[in-house]
């Protein structure tokens, strides 16, 4: 009996992806609060973005949701593509200006 | 436990342990290589979610095209040398209590939530409704994802050729 509880607590259900995803997305924040490089900072958010979209498969997979969690993720993904062209161009014009990405040193906003 | 379950384990822990070397390496080359495990990892769960269309979507964009982009960005930016590879790391304790908190928090909710769990049937593959999907329901946010991929596209080739310009004068 005591097996059998033990063994459905350890069963991968809705509450341990969703605790992966949490963790994901902390670790995320934690990249976007602390880090002072901006690629760094893009990393974090690419990790909050993935966070994101575990918590959609999961909710999809283990409720009956069907499947608009798939279609929501998947339009995640594609604007997380969008995000992370534009941003990079964005960082190497700041680059060629300033010579460097520190987010604190760029603080100048006229051209 | 079975091979599901066990699979599930193996993968979170890379997912979080290459994470977590993302987030606290003091090299930004290190971390974006270990970003690559955490992207295939998360994949991975994906598929443990039914998810295979989205699985193979996350490897094709993010680890062939999002990682090849940042990667690019890292090169670019760095100055030569290895010293400057080190990024600057400020506000470690609050932001650390910051993300403890949310981390807390978020669990708390979840695993207090009361979600109502419908065991549904294993699905084999879902690139078949997801494309009827598409055609249908999503059309119209199909087409405008389109459109935004195309303003993108055009704003990266418009600041890239301004980059080029600049390097001359």
């Amino acid at each position: 009996m005591g097996i059998l509880i033990l063994n459905s607590i350890f069963q991968p259900g809705l509450v341990h992806f969703l605790t992966v995803s949490a963790i994901l997305f902390s670790l995320g924040l934690m990249a976007v609060l602390s880090k002072r490089n901006v690629i760094m900072v893009l990393m974090g958010v690419e990790l909050m973005l993935n966070a994101a979209n575990i918590n959609l498969l999961a909710f999809s997979r283990f409720t009956g949701l069907g499947l608009d969690g798939h279609m929501i993720a998947l339009f995640v993904v594609i604007m997380a593509a969008a995000e992370a062209a534009v941003a990079l161009a964005i960082v190497l014009n700041v680059y060629n200006r300033f010579k460097t990405i520190n987010l604190d040193e760029i603080s100048q906003l006229r051209g | 436990m079975d091979l599901a379950a066990i699979l599930f384990y193996v993968f979170a822990l890379v997912t979080i342990g290459s994470a977590a070397v993302v987030v606290f390496s003091r090299n930004i080359v290190h971390a974006a290589f270990s970003l690559m495990f955490t992207l295939m990892g998360v994949a991975a769960l994906y598929v443990l979610l039914y998810a295979d269309f989205l699985a193979a979507t996350q490897l094709l964009v993010y680890v062939g095209g999002i990682l090849i982009l940042i990667l690019f960005g890292v090169m670019l930016t760095s100055q030569g040398y290895t010293l400057n590879f080190r990024e600057a790391t400020v506000n470690v304790v609050p932001a650390g209590l910051l993300s403890v908190a949310a981390a807390i928090l978020l669990i708390y909710a979840f695993s207090t939530g009361g979600w109502v769990i419908t065991e549904v049937d294993e699905r084999t593959d879902t690139v078949y409704d997801l494309g009827m999907m598409l055609m249908t329901d999503y059309l119209l946010v199909f087409i405008v994802a389109g459109v935004l991929l195309l303003v993108a596209i055009i704003g990266a080739i418009v600041m890239s050729t301004r980059l080029s310009v600049n390097t001359e004068d």
